[in-house]
């Protein structure tokens, strides 16, 4: 059911500011969410001021930057800082992005960092992400086929058929999609969201995979496919310009195209 | 929920901000939660008309009673919004018949397809109430 308010252990205070240096002349705010389980404290939100002069120009900087020279107890996933690894995917300023793709100058105003929405948080900007881990893996999404390969030789496609898997291959598995996604909010226990059913699709589109069939009947499903309304905030948010709605309503057309 | 402490105790992890954080007024998610809205908007409405009907049934004195109603300010008021969440519903819905055969997917699409839902709203309301306004006098 969805419960639109946080629960009482979830809810976010003012937390401590971190005054720029003196004589720094172009100043930022970041508004950073914080929640430490040895505390046992509720979350809060620290305000740290960050001069911009020497400062990268991406949210990953302003994070590493307070991390190595404010507060070396902020905590938060990062890796590869450009794009490829969606390690530090979080909510920047009202929309789920990854950190170092996100430009501080996109911001208008001050920067409110939180972590992915409607998640278990571990430590400040980290989420759990096991519940999503094993949807993942619910979906099988590795190639399931019969028929051998031919001997000393790939399983060979077209370019058309290669073609389809364009849009799909490119996820990153950040999963600011999913938590972006009002029905994954809601029904995020039974429903697979928009990241894991982009990774379904992947593999019904793929021309060696021959497991399309059980792989539709896995899906036919009110709440693991069909909690998807078409809200579209999946592709509105994917830092990577993918279209999971899109991927979602192909598996559902297929759905329908079976029966007649 | 539940995540361990430094030193191994059970604590229950908090839930990350959602509605309190996320840009709900992004076309995507606007136009969705009108849809919602709209559509438990109109189901008060036939709960009007059906009060209407029953009002005509059960003879002259309670359909005066209904009709003075629905022509003061308030029942008039009440009557234009239900007209603008009946249409906003009917084009929101044509939006999504188009999603599911497969069209309007990317997001500049989208993004067209949600204002022109919403400016479609409008010219339809005040045409409505113009044909009936005229069709009245």
């Amino acid at each position: 059911m969805a419960e639109f308010k946080l629960p009482a252990n979830s809810t976010v205070s003012l937390g401590k500011t971190h005054k720029a240096e003196a004589g720094a002349k172009n100043v930022k705010a970041f508004k950073i969410y914080r929640w430490d389980p040895d505390t046992g404290e509720n979350p809060r939100a620290d305000t740290f001021e960050i001069d911009l002069d020497k400062c990268g120009p991406m949210v990953l900087d302003a994070l590493i930057k307070i991390k190595n020279e404010v507060d070396t107890t902020l905590t938060f996933r990062r890796s590869c800082r450009e794009g490829i690894c969606g390690s530090c995917a979080m909510n920047i300023d009202g929309l789920n992005t990854l950190a170092c793709l996100k430009p501080i100058d996109d911001v208008t105003g001050d920067v409110k960092i939180n972590p992915l929405p409607h998640m278990p948080v571990v430590k400040d900007l980290v989420p759990d992400l096991s519940q999503i881990y094993a949807q993942l893996r619910s979906v099988e999404p590795w190639l399931k086929s019969d028929t051998p390969p031919p001997p000393d030789a790939e399983r060979l496609q077209s370019k058309a058929e290669r073609a389809k898997l364009d849009g799909l291959w490119e996820c990153i598995l950040c999963f600011c999609c999913s938590t972006a996604c009002p029905s994954y909010w809601w029904n995020g226990d039974r429903y697979l969201g928009p990241a894991v059913l982009l990774q379904a699709y992947r593999w019904i589109a793929d021309s060696r995979d021959e497991a399309m069939g059980e792989r539709l009947d896995d899906l036919e499903d009110p709440f693991r496919l069909y909690r998807c309304h078409t809200i579209m905030n999946c592709a509105r948010t994917c830092p990577k310009g993918l279209n999971p709605a899109q991927a979602i309503g192909k598996i559902k057309q297929l759905l329908v195209e079976r029966q007649a | 929920m539940i995540g361990r402490r430094t030193d191994g105790t059970p604590i229950r992890r908090p839930l990350s901000p959602h509605l309190q954080v996320y840009d709900m007024a992004q076309m995507t998610s606007a136009t969705s939660i009108a849809g919602r809205v709209t559509g438990v908007i109109w189901t008060v409405g036939l709960l009007i008309l059906v009060w209407w009907l029953l009002a005509a049934a059960a003879g002259p004195r309670a359909y005066a009673a209904v009709s003075w109603f629905l022509s003061s300010w308030l029942g008039v008021l009440g009557l234009l919004g239900l007209t603008a969440a009946a249409w906003y519903h009917t084009l929101n819905g044509v939006r999504h018949l188009a999603y599911d055969a497969g069209f309007g997917f990317d997001i500049p699409t989208t993004y067209k397809s949600g204002r022109a839902v919403i400016i479609g709203t409008a010219v339809a309301t005040i045409l409505t109430w113009i044909i009936a306004l005229t069709a009245r006098a």
